[in-house]
């Protein structure tokens, strides 16, 4: 940080500029504020404003059933709302004391893993174009749409999905959606090919490392303190993943490593998502490998056997007395719920995704909340931002991967 | 290791019996402490080397409003990455006085949590730096995420409640 | 992971408007020449605010190309766009920003609602959402969906098309116009 001029002392214009970064600005990832105080280019100080897409999910969720509270936390981090779904599910069979089969966990782990690729690949792409380079980002929104036709496959839809039952999957996986994975996965063709691509636009590229490193650096104590998780805390140099630390869905069956930055800066941020990617392409081959091992009855296994949680079918609905009662109570949401309280995180793509469910018997939660990483490493922003010019303001942001529906929820 | 066992009665030696209703539902430690304790109680599980509580996953609060003398509980979330142990620990207050430390100074993440606590249950954090509402528009003047309030915008003239019953 | 076109060679051209064509000249309607070069050069203002606007990253891209359709150019400057593409929930601490954003922009301006939450409030019927943007603004293309696919959001913006094509040079000054922007408030 170089000297520069200051007003003299006494003088009666004001020292810095208010400048809005407002909710409307092309650079925000979603709508939130910052309200800047400038010295020259220089920012001297921020304050943030959030709340402009809150939409309060923690209040309807207190009257929804629990099937009817998926589509809630799809559109909690909605560039992968898998992950979400599924660690709705988990907290879900963690108070209903449901168990998986290993085939529902390995398919799970191939979901997860896919949105957050996806994720990653937003976020990468949007650091790029934030900086100027357009072109990455659209070479690798082409292997978004692959994802998203893998998720057509299994759920119907592409961005909120929707996916997954209590103890399992709706449907299980059809030859297309391995076919599909399949392509995603190949070496020369599919998304491995195109993350090469893209990193050697952007890894090693002078105008980029210029940009990027030592803009919004963080320590890793001031991280942890700040209630950091995920890449951001990863880049900072503590390895804390909660795949590996409280392994949910067989996450300890597969072999995999969690990169770690040194400088906590938004080029340490990069590399950590970038190599993330790659591990997870690493996980899904893994997962789908374990996948195929299944034979015979074994594979067709797409949830796990409790009749009084899972939707049953619609031929034994139709014919068999005990599916229809069971078909009856779900849907009206009068299955019994014990009381309790549980909390379960998963790791989110942008870190520890937790959630609090208090049930008192009833049909709907007496209380949820949300523990939603994105809200909670905001506050650090402007700590990062202090002392840094406007361009570093917007790239830090972008960085930071701050997704708008999971600030406000 | 650590173990629940051994959280608990390292905590009641320094506290005797001022924490109450100790219970582990789904394997997490879980207890009560008096309002007024609670800063004394994270920063006990802060310091101390043996607990090591150094991150606070979470902070929110329920309502209940039955319990009268204690609607409001304010939940902590503690987590000890070395051991890997989750805690949580609650604190009761009363509806009509909602003042609870504020424990920003140990923690930087409670800063947005506890003015979102503010804002949805209207809990009165001491000490806070900037206690303001950060989530609803900056005019509402009650606490949506109270029991007594609805969910819907009751100023709406086009959803009439036979159709869309509610 | 270039593909070569050699499937997508159906594209339909805009062609010429009807007129009185001659050696080194044209006579048509000036109207017609107008809505002609409006609706093939629409630059969008992208208000996305939550994920609808993934989608709408996904339709900028190369597999849905907007850029196809004139909107090469997304403007963020409401002073240099024609569309405003409402994409995401508007909550109502949102709705002045919408609204001061809306009055910026320069006539003539259209507006499209991509979403379930900016058509009527979505799936969040709550105190703190506003149910559907045109409560505070005149809307003219309302695309439903949760998230609509960019297929639909294209569907939407050829309507828009459309409507553009056939407005003529003088609603903004009618009565008419002048009438709905009073009952919204706006100047």
């Amino acid at each position: 940080m170089s000297e520069h001029i200051l007003l003299p002392e006494g003088s009666i214009e004001k020292q810095t500029t208010t400048l809005n970064l407002g909710p409307t600005h092309p650079a925000t990832h979603g709508v939130f504020q910052n309200i800047l105080e400038l010295d020259g280019e220089r920012i001297m100080q921020a304050t943030s404003t959030v709340g402009y897409i809150h939409r309060a999910f923690e209040k309807i969720a207190e009257r929804r059933p629990l099937y009817q509270i998926t589509p809630l936390t799809d559109r909690l981090n909605y560039c992968s709302s898998p992950i979400n779904n599924m660690g709705w599910h988990l907290t879900c069979e963690k108070l209903l004391g449901v168990t998986t089969p290993k085939r529902v966990d390995y398919l799970r782990v191939i979901i997860m893993e896919l949105a957050r690729i996806s994720d990653h690949l937003i976020c990468n792409s949007i650091v790029g174009v934030d900086s100027g380079a357009y072109s990455g980002f659209l070479y690798v929104m082409q292997f978004r749409e692959l994802i998203y036709e893998i998720y057509e496959e299994v759920c119907g839809s592409r961005l909120t999905t929707n996916i997954g039952r209590i103890g399992g999957f709706e449907r299980n996986f059809t030859n297309a959606a391995f076919e599909k994975l399949e392509k995603f996965l190949d070496e020369k063709s599919g998304y491995p090919a195109q993350l090469k691509e893209f990193e050697n636009l952007f890894s090693r590229n002078r105008i980029f490392m210029d940009r990027t490193i030592g803009c919004g650096p963080i320590s890793g104590e001031r991280a942890m303190n700040y209630g950091f998780t995920g890449p951001n805390l990863r880049a900072a140099g503590i390895d804390y993943d909660v795949r590996v630390h409280s392994p949910y869905s067989s996450y300890q069956d597969f072999d995999f490593t969690i990169p770690v930055g040194t400088t906590g800066d938004c080029y340490d941020r990069f590399l950590v998502r970038n190599e993330e990617m790659w591990q997870s392409l690493s996980i899904l081959k893994q997962a789908y490998q374990k996948v195929q091992e299944f034979k015979g009855a074994e594979a067709d296994i797409f949830h796990a056997d409790v009749p009084a949680y899972y939707l049953p079918e619609k031929k034994d609905v139709y014919t068999k007395m005990e599916a229809l009662i069971y078909h009856f109570k779900i849907v009206m949401g009068e299955t019994a719920m014990p009381v309790g309280e549980v909390y379960n995180s998963v790791e989110g793509a942008n870190g520890e995704l937790g959630y609090y469910l208090i049930s008192d018997g009833g049909r709907t939660p007496y209380r949820l909340h949300f523990r939603r990483p994105c809200f909670i490493y905001y506050q650090a922003y402007p700590e990062l931002i202090k002392g840094g010019m406007l361009s570093d303001a917007v790239i830090t942001m972008s960085s930071l991967n701050l997704i708008a529906g999971e600030l406000d929820a | 290791m650590l173990s629940n066992e051994y959280i608990q009665q390292k905590l009641t030696e320094k506290f005797d019996d001022q924490l109450i209703d100790w219970q582990e539902p789904y394997g997490m430690l879980t207890f009560t402490a008096p309002k007024e304790l609670n800063l004394k109680v994270l920063q006990f599980l802060f310091d101390d080397t043996e607990l090591n509580f150094t991150f606070l996953t979470d902070l929110q609060a329920v309502h209940y409003p039955d319990n009268k003398g204690a609607e409001l509980a304010v939940v902590y979330h503690l987590h000890n990455w070395k051991e890997n142990i989750r805690i949580r620990f609650k604190v009761f207050t009363d509806i009509q006085t909602p003042d609870v430390f504020s424990a920003t100074a140990l923690y930087q993440s409670a800063n947005f949590m506890e003015r979102e606590t503010y804002d949805f249950f209207g809990v009165n954090f001491v000490g806070h730096p900037n206690l303001i509402r950060i989530l609803n528009v900056d005019e509402m003047d009650y606490f949506p995420m109270r029991k007594e309030f609805p969910l819907e915008d009751q100023t709406r003239i086009d959803k009439d409640d036979d159709m869309f019953g509610r | 992971m270039a593909r070569p076109v050699q499937y997508n060679n159906t594209i339909k051209f805009e062609g010429i408007p009807e007129g009185y064509m001659g050696e080194g000249f044209m006579a048509t309607n000036f109207e017609k020449v107008v809505s002609l070069a409006r609706k093939n050069s629409i630059w969008p203002l992208p208000f996305a605010t939550s994920c609808c606007g993934i989608e709408f990253m996904a339709t900028m891209a190369s597999h849905y190309d907007l850029a196809r359709f004139g909107s090469e150019r997304v403007g963020f400057s409401p002073r240099q766009c024609d569309l405003l593409m409402v994409m995401g929930t508007i909550a109502k601490k949102m709705g002045p920003v919408l609204k001061q954003v809306y009055v910026q922009m320069a006539e003539p301006r259209w507006v499209i609602a991509v979403g379930a939450c900016a058509s009527s409030g979505g799936i969040f019927d709550t105190y703190s959402v506003l149910q559907g943007i045109d409560q505070v603004i005149p809307v003219d293309v309302y695309v439903p969906g949760c998230p609509p696919r960019p297929e639909a959001i294209l569907d939407g913006f050829m309507k828009i098309q459309d409507l553009v094509n056939a407005e003529g040079l003088r609603r903004r000054h009618s009565d008419q116009y002048k009438d709905l922007m009073e009952s919204y408030g706006i100047q």
